[in-house]
């Protein structure tokens, strides 16, 4: 299983690269998006995955499942999600304001540059 | 932009208040078992914007006349107060304690300080899905 | 007093949350973010005292045990960097409330500025890898918010490579994290150096992880490879942000790459440090280059920010005593000096309308008490004694002797007199060469601007004038750092 979850998180990231590479806007936030759930499922998978019951009071198993990568990811995750809406947001405001979601079209060019 | 969403909004009266009912449920579920703030105020949150889809941002205003960023804040502000309250017993912040109280009705149940804490997180929460979700919305 | 180390972090975010429920009423604001930035100075100078005299102060957050639990560390390196950190962040703060304009005050400034002071702390103070990750983020969020702050073109157009960059080394970061913890099986930092210091030095793994948080760090440290995005992303803001950028921001990765680096990763020295040492000296390099060749006075400055690194990161990676202390003290100096030219180029802009030096020229005339202390920030930052930069610098040089790195010893004098020209050039032409501008036809005044200058200007005169005083403080944080040992016994044995 973990195996599997490697290669799914390596395709993420290569996903993710694809499109960060691009020159569309959009594109680009959705990739970092990709790119930062291919981090949290790496996260997942390298503390190794179920190896007991849920780390839960009242369960009285024999062994439990490591809860710290969970907690980790929860925390990764909801950074994650403020991070994008807020890059979905400034990138909407700068398409309103530059007219244009081609990052080509962005280059530094003011009076003195 | 009139269209008609008749079905949708019919259901939305009634499925709006199964989905805050359950909300509710997960944030006081959350302490032994799956649930609390953070998941809780992402249902409620899913709630408002259910009645933003079947009706518009103004209804919305009309029913919730909050300022979400003040939410956020006052959410914030419960989650750091709970974690300043250890320092009235001289323990290290954001040392939580429970204790096991019998109430009239409900018999029996387990008060925990980390519920103070989470009741912030719901807030926060909530304040924060609805600031952005009006913020890209309203802007047209 | 436990709970005293939690103040540097909780005095920053409980005025911002404050300053949330009233973004309207600017003179409150005003207010109390002073007050809040004024008592944070005075906790923080209280905890570099406390720290002196009691050793390393720890605090377990909720209670539990480490490593189980997140545990906060205030040694002397960190209790000296927050302490510099609130040094800058008043004159900053009270050089806004002059230049910022009503428009930016009123949507959430100083909300977001303060917490970008207590994600600057938390990362200072916190002794879990995974906290440090959370308070960057803290940090991060609140920059991307204060860099995009007003939404002009330019801004916008910056911001969006600046949240780019850092949102992709912050998933790197949670990737270095997921190995190390795949590796080590823990996340407390003393744990992690106790673990590693055990462990099969040969471990090739670990060099890999030792080299993706360098990667990390060094994206937002500006370490040479990974610089580029910096120029422009600094340059675009309003001078106090970008002052607080220039002062803080940079010196929150350096620290962690300080830290890591003489703690954790100290298995195979002999390529990471090496690798540590020779990207400072390019860093130092391309620094110089940069700030050289540019004629707007804020590029000069943010370049100026770039050689900085080097220098700080040359000292980590000599593994010796004196280098850590002369690392210590020169970054303690740089926050403070860059804070300061910051604001000093704030004011010229201000003055000039413009930030290129073209359109400056003979400020000197109406602005002599300006022009004066630019000068003497100059000689300052350059290291001219007895000013606070020459303490840090001749220890730098020591500790590199000591580790027989002398080619990059050459290579950060060589950089330091191509410093000293890049800034004197501002100097000359800005200040002194022909007036452009007669008093009418000038921008704005400097009122009210020049008194965070002079402030900042007097406490880096004072480090340099007092460095005895300072001397042991350095001397007690590079021993911690040299020594693991000690700061391992402070958080895991009591």
């Amino acid at each position: 299983m973990e195996i599997v979850m490697s290669i799914i998180a390596g395709v993420l990231f290569m996903g993710g690269t694809y499109l960060v590479l691009s020159k569309n806007m959009i594109r680009i936030i959705i990739g970092t998006a990709i790119i930062s759930h291919g981090a949290h499922v790496l996260l997942l998978t390298m503390a190794g995955l179920k190896s007991g019951a849920p780390p839960l009071l009242g369960l009285k198993a024999s062994t439990y499942t490591d809860p710290l990568p969970q907690a980790l990811i929860l925390t990764a995750i909801v950074i994650s999600f403020g991070v994008t809406s807020f890059f979905l947001v400034l990138g909407y405001r700068t398409y309103k304001e530059t007219g244009t979601d081609n990052t080509e079209k962005m280059r530094g060019t003011d009076s003195y540059d | 932009m009139k269209s008609n969403d008749v079905i949708l909004q019919t259901a939305t009266n009634i499925v709006l208040f199964i989905v805050l009912m359950f909300s509710v449920f997960i944030f006081f579920n959350g302490h032994h078992e799956p649930g609390g703030g953070f998941i809780g105020g992402l249902m409620t949150s899913s709630a408002v914007v259910l009645l933003l889809l079947a009706y518009d941002l103004e209804t919305v205003k009309r029913v919730l006349p909050f300022d979400f960023k003040i939410v956020t804040a006052a959410g914030l502000l419960t989650a750091v107060a709970t974690g300043m309250g250890s320092f009235l017993f001289g323990e290290p912040f954001l040392s939580q304690t429970y204790d096991y109280f019998t109430f009239p009705v409900l018999g029996e149940l387990e008060l925990a300080t980390a519920l103070l804490f989470d009741i912030g997180v719901y807030l926060v929460v909530i304040g924060i899905t609805l600031t952005i979700i009006q913020t890209i919305g309203e802007d047209r | 007093m436990t709970n005293l180390i939690i103040w540097p972090v909780l005095i920053p975010l409980l005025t911002g949350i404050l300053l949330l429920f009233a973004p309207k009423r600017v003179v409150f604001q005003r207010g109390l973010s002073t007050v809040s930035a004024a008592v944070l100075l005075v906790v923080n100078i209280f905890i570099v005292f406390t720290v002196q005299q009691q050793g390393i102060q720890t605090l377990q957050l909720g209670g539990w045990q480490p490593p189980f639990g997140i545990v906060l560390v205030t040694d002397m390196l960190a209790a000296l960097l927050i302490t510099a950190a609130a040094v800058v962040s008043l004159p900053i703060l009270v050089f806004s409330i002059y230049s910022i304009g009503k428009e930016r005050e009123r949507f959430y400034f100083y909300a977001f500025y303060q917490f970008l002071i207590a994600g600057v702390m938390g990362a200072f103070i916190t002794g879990d890898i995974f906290n440090l990750f959370v308070f960057f983020e803290v940090m991060l969020i609140s920059s991307y918010i204060l860099i995009v702050h007003g939404g002009t073109k330019k801004q916008l157009r910056e911001s969006f490579k600046y949240v780019l960059v850092n949102v992709i080394s912050s998933a790197f970061f949670v990737v270095g994290v997921a190995y190390l913890y795949a590796v080590t099986g823990t996340l407390n930092m003393a744990q992690l150096s106790e673990r590693i210091g055990s462990l099969d030095t040969g471990a090739p793994i670990l060099s890999v992880i030792a080299v993706l948080f360098l990667i990390v760090f060094g994206l937002k440290g500006a370490l040479f490879p990974l610089y580029f995005w910096l120029p422009a992303s600094y340059a675009a803001p309003p001078s106090p942000i970008a002052a607080i950028f220039g002062a803080l921001l940079t010196k929150v990765g350096i620290y962690s790459i300080f830290r890591t680096y003489s703690m954790i990763f100290t298995h195979d020295t002999a390529f990471t440090h090496q690798l540590l040492g020779i990207l400072a000296a390019l860093t130092m390099i391309i620094g110089v280059i940069g700030a050289v060749a540019h004629q707007d006075v804020k590029k000069i400055l943010v370049y100026n920010v770039i050689v900085a690194v080097g220098f700080v990161l040359f000292g980590v990676s000599t593994m010796t005593e004196t280098g850590y202390m002369g690392a210590i003290f020169y970054l303690f100096h740089d926050i403070i000096i860059k804070g300061a030219l910051f604001l000093m180029i704030g004011a010229m802009i201000t003055v000039a309308g413009s930030t290129h030096l073209k359109e400056m020229g003979g400020l000197i005339k109406y602005h002599p008490r300006l022009g004066w202390m630019f000068f003497t920030a100059v000689m300052a930052l350059v290291g001219v004694p007895p000013l606070s930069g020459f303490i840090g610098k001749l220890m730098l040089v020591q500790g590199g002797a000591e580790a027989g790195q002398y080619w990059i010893i050459a290579v950060m004098m060589a950089s330091s007199l191509l410093v000293l020209y890049s800034m004197i050039r501002i100097f000359l032409k800005g200040f002194y060469g022909k007036i452009k501008l007669e008093k009418a036809d000038q921008y704005g005044t400097t009122k009210g601007l020049l008194l965070p200058c002079a402030f900042l200007l007097t406490v880096s005169v004072l480090i340099g004038v007092g460095a005895e005083a300072v001397y042991p403080l350095a001397a007690t944080a590079a021993e911690t750092l040299y020594e693991p040992q000690i700061y391992i016994d402070a958080v895991l044995k009591e």
